[in-house]
């Protein structure tokens, strides 16, 4: 009864919050979530029981928003880097060099928490600093220079584990990824935090408008005086950090710092998240919420996998069709033409598309031809 | 004489809203180098792009050898004996010398490519140009000019009748266009047809046999070369008759504003190489000094050099006085100089941003990121300005790429006037809007100037120059070749000085 109770008021504020955003870029993502939610809802037993223990929330959908945190850490920085028409495939490895980092001078060299987690995201943002010199500073394309630190990263991180998995029980450490903070998981606070100093730096000062425009047009930008090189410095450091949070928040919920496999592959997700939150790969306009939204998308979506038993060798692949969907559907090109070809539905899509928010296409650059 | 090697008919070709080419004609005998001239617009590339199968064509023939040819594709063509090399290198620096040319077309046996085969190939392409190279080393390794070479050399691999070369000089400096020249001669006596298109008048004096000039995607007429002087040359392509230049009425701005005789900014043999000879250049608050001269001959790069695009290797340039040193233009604008670039769509705009954000870019970038404009402020200066420059938009917050390139052009205006610059360097502003537009920006500029602004202008069309300067500067072949002063300044000075040997260089 308290369970049908809760859902029903989940639905509508989950409603609600979709119903705002209807004009928005972001609706798609949102949109896609809600269906997600939905489809589990009603086939995924137990996906939506909720339950109160010592005053914590348990259940899915906060496993969802628990797991989901590192993804969305990522996806906080990767959205940065994308929008100036650049990747961060290093975020994996240097989530395992901070986790290493940490452990070690928690576990091996007895220090306090507070210095071996200050230690860890400090050699997190040196290693986003690298990647901004090799790219702003030596112009090499962004995929070579971060494929550098995303290869030789585990290795850093094996060498500072010296080959072992860390153990840990520090409570300090521990809180960071299993603690709970107002009843919910305290990763969520931590995302949310994040976000809001994101969001700070990039819409409360022109960072955001010289991210934009470095990403759209980079020659336009120097012509208009703007610091181009600076950009991409910060917006590689910034994804450093971003990425060192991450991997201390991915060895306290395992308790330990496994050089080879915090973080595996977490980069890829990232990159999903951004762009399954509306964000082009081109670069140029970028949208912070939706990448966050799309991390947890993504975790959702795994999740989800989990709880219906979907062998983990094989989840990629319902994982990949979805994400086609998704995007496949921020296409505005891609609605008309579906709308086009259900001509008898047509009808009623078409004003649903029309008043969608229009400028997702990746347009087509005209190049009028020259005589 | 000969029978014509290529003949072409009637040629038309639209594109949509535009009638690029209209009816041309044009004969090629073999033996023969036939130069292509035009403005930019004039329908030279488009020509080559009908006759070499690149797009199709509205109407008219084609005859290669007395037979009619309609090429679907540039391979087709190359095929039948038409090859093109085009103004940019378009070959693979990271293969080799013998891969380059032979690529796309690989001797085959038993499925695997026979290298010794495309060696050999390779050799006796380069042998007809009297070049010896090794054929195993990479392409760029060797300079701009031997890659030139490969270049004509792969377009001669397939036994070539016609030969295209779109403006294949226009990265070669003095020597080693004189070695080009040395090759296509020699191609000439083997009874290859020759279509040359260059911005350089000196070359095609210097090389061609007959001039076909076009205008506006029209056949002006195919003149011989010998019998054409420069002025008349110019005249055709500019679409002015000599006598019609001195007819022109001249409404001229006064100088009366100029403040002071102390120059704002001032150029001191400012050059670069591969880009501009050095050049001196003076321009004074409340001046307008027009910067006059064919496409190519280095109006773009001198605006480069002035505002930090490209660093300079030679001469220095003084503001107010003071030595200035640019070496990006962050630095050019500290000093308050802003420039619109030729190229709106490249340089200019950022198209996925807003209106607002495109207007108030440059002012912020000048601030720094932490002094963010308050967004008030920011909506305050976008509606100003849509308002005083006449911006056609729905509102400040729609995308610039929506808009018309008039407007674009406008927006970018504001970019600049928001800054509050007290130079201001326009390259080719009124290039591809509207007549309505054109005026407005013409009587912008007059009133900037009123203000005591500096403004450097630069233009393809002689009626802006002498309607809007002070003082015009004329370049041809990247080197400052005259400056009219104030009651020199007319069309027909312009064009002369254009297309009259200067004293201080001989052709070379």
């Amino acid at each position: 009864m308290i369970d049908w109770f809760s859902d029903l008021l989940f639905w509508i504020v989950f409603g609600a919050i979709l119903f705002s955003l209807r004009r928005q870029r972001i609706f798609w993502t949102v949109g896609a979530l809600a269906l997600l939610l939905l489809f589990n809802q009603f086939f995924t037993p137990g996906f939506f029981h909720i339950q109160v223990l010592d005053g914590h929330l348990y259940g899915s959908r906060l496993d969802v928003l628990n797991q989901g945190a590192k993804v969305m850490l990522l996806s906080l920085g990767m959205v940065l880097v994308i929008a100036t028409g650049g990747v961060d495939l290093s975020v994996g490895a240097v989530m395992a060099i901070a986790a290493a980092v940490s452990s070690r001078l928690l576990e091996t060299e007895h220090l306090p928490a507070g210095i071996a987690i200050a230690a860890g995201l400090a050699v997190s943002i040196l290693a986003g600093a690298w990647n901004g010199l090799l790219v702003a500073g030596f112009g090499i394309q962004p995929i070579v220079a971060t494929l550098v630190l995303m290869v030789a990263g585990r290795g850093v991180a094996q060498l500072i584990t010296e080959g072992q998995i860390i153990n840990f029980h520090d409570p300090t450490m521990v809180y960071l990824g299993n603690g709970h903070l107002f009843g919910l998981p305290f990763t969520l606070t931590l995302v949310l935090v994040m976000l809001l100093i994101a969001h700070f730096f990039v819409r409360r000062t022109a960072l955001g408008l010289f991210i934009e425009s470095v990403g759209d047009n980079d020659e336009a930008s120097l012509y208009s005086g703007i610091n181009a090189k600076q950009v991409k410095f910060l917006v590689y450091t910034f994804s450093g950090f971003c990425a060192g949070l991450a991997g201390l928040v991915a060895c306290s919920n395992i308790r330990s710092a496994d050089a080879n496999n915090i973080g595996l592959y977490l980069e890829l997700d990232a990159i999903l998240a951004v762009v399954v939150g509306g964000t082009s790969l081109q670069g140029g306009r970028f949208y912070l919420v939706g990448a966050v939204v799309g991390g947890l998308f993504i975790q959702t979506l795994t999740t989800t996998l989990y709880a219906r038993n979907v062998s983990s060798d094989i989840s990629p692949v319902p994982k990949a069709l979805v994400i086609i969907a998704v995007c496949l559907f921020q296409s505005e090109l891609f609605r008309k033409r579906l709308a086009q070809c259900l001509r008898p539905l047509g009808r009623f899509l078409r004003p649903i598309t029309s008043r969608l928010p229009h400028n997702i296409v990746p347009d087509a650059r005209h190049e009028a031809p020259k005589s | 004489m000969a029978s014509p090697l290529l003949e072409v008919t009637g040629l038309s070709k639209s594109f949509p809203g535009v009638k690029a080419l209209d009816a041309v004609d044009l004969t090629v005998r073999p033996g023969e180098i036939h130069a292509l001239m035009g403005e930019n617009g004039a329908g030279k590339s488009t020509l080559i792009k009908l006759v070499t199968g690149v797009f199709p064509r509205d109407a008219g023939e084609t005859r290669l050898e007395g037979r009619t040819i309609a090429p679907k594709s540039p391979r087709e063509a190359e095929s039948l004996g038409i090859s093109t090399v085009y103004q940019e290198v378009n070959l693979i620096p990271h293969l080799s010398v013998a891969e380059n040319i032979c690529l796309g077309r690989q001797p085959i046996w038993l499925g695997t490519i026979r290298w010794s085969a495309i060696r050999r190939r390779a050799l006796a392409a380069l042998a007809r140009l009297e070049i010896a190279l090794d054929v195993n080393r990479q392409l760029s390794s060797y300079s701009i000019a031997i890659q030139q070479m490969v270049a004509i050399a792969r377009a001669l691999d397939i036994s070539a009748k016609l030969l295209i070369l779109d403006e294949p000089t226009s990265s070669l400096d003095k020597t080693e266009v004189k070695e080009l020249f040395g090759k296509l001669r020699k191609l000439r006596e083997d009874g290859l047809g020759i279509i040359f298109i260059t911005h350089f008048l000196e070359q095609v004096y210097e090389i061609s046999d007959l001039i076909t000039v076009l205008r506006n995607g029209r056949r002006v007429g195919c003149f011989a070369t010998r019998e054409l002087p420069r002025i008349e040359l110019v005249s055709h392509m500019i679409g002015k008759a000599v006598h019609q230049v001195e007819a022109l009425e001249q409404k001229r701005a006064s100088t009366a504003t100029i403040r002071s005789d102390a120059p704002l900014l001032e150029a001191r043999a400012l050059g670069k190489k591969g880009s501009v000879q050095p050049l001196d250049l003076s321009i004074r608050p409340g001046e307008v000094v027009g910067l006059a001269g064919l496409l190519g001959s280095g109006r773009t790069e001198t605006a480069r050099l002035l505002f930090g695009v490209d660093r300079p290797d030679h001469g220095t340039i003084l503001i107010k006085d003071r030595v200035a040193k640019f070496k990006t233009p962050r630095a050019a604008i500290r000093h308050r100089i802003a420039l619109t670039p030729e190229d709106r769509k490249v340089a200019g705009i950022i198209p996925s941003l807003t209106v607002r954000e495109n207007i108030i870019l440059a002012l912020q970038a000048s601030r720094g990121s932490w002094r963010q404009l308050p967004v008030n402020e920011q909506e305050k200066l976008a509606d100003r300005f849509i308002q005083s420059l006449d911006i056609k938009t729905p509102s400040r917050e729609q995308i610039v790429r929506n808009l018309s390139g008039g407007n674009q052009q406008k927006v970018l205006l504001a970019r600049w006037l928001a800054t509050e610059p007290k130079l201001f360097i326009l390259d080719e502003p009124t290039r591809g809007i509207d007549v309505g537009a054109k005026a407005e920006v013409e009587r912008l500029i007059q009133s900037l100037r009123q203000e005591g602004l500096a403004v450097l202008f630069i233009s393809s069309e002689l009626e802006e120059i002498v309607r809007q300067s002070q003082r015009v500067v004329i370049l041809r072949d990247r080197r400052k070749v005259d400056e009219l002063a104030e009651g020199e300044i007319s069309e027909e000075a312009i064009v002369e000085s254009i297309a009259s040997h200067s004293v201080e260089r001989p052709v070379a």
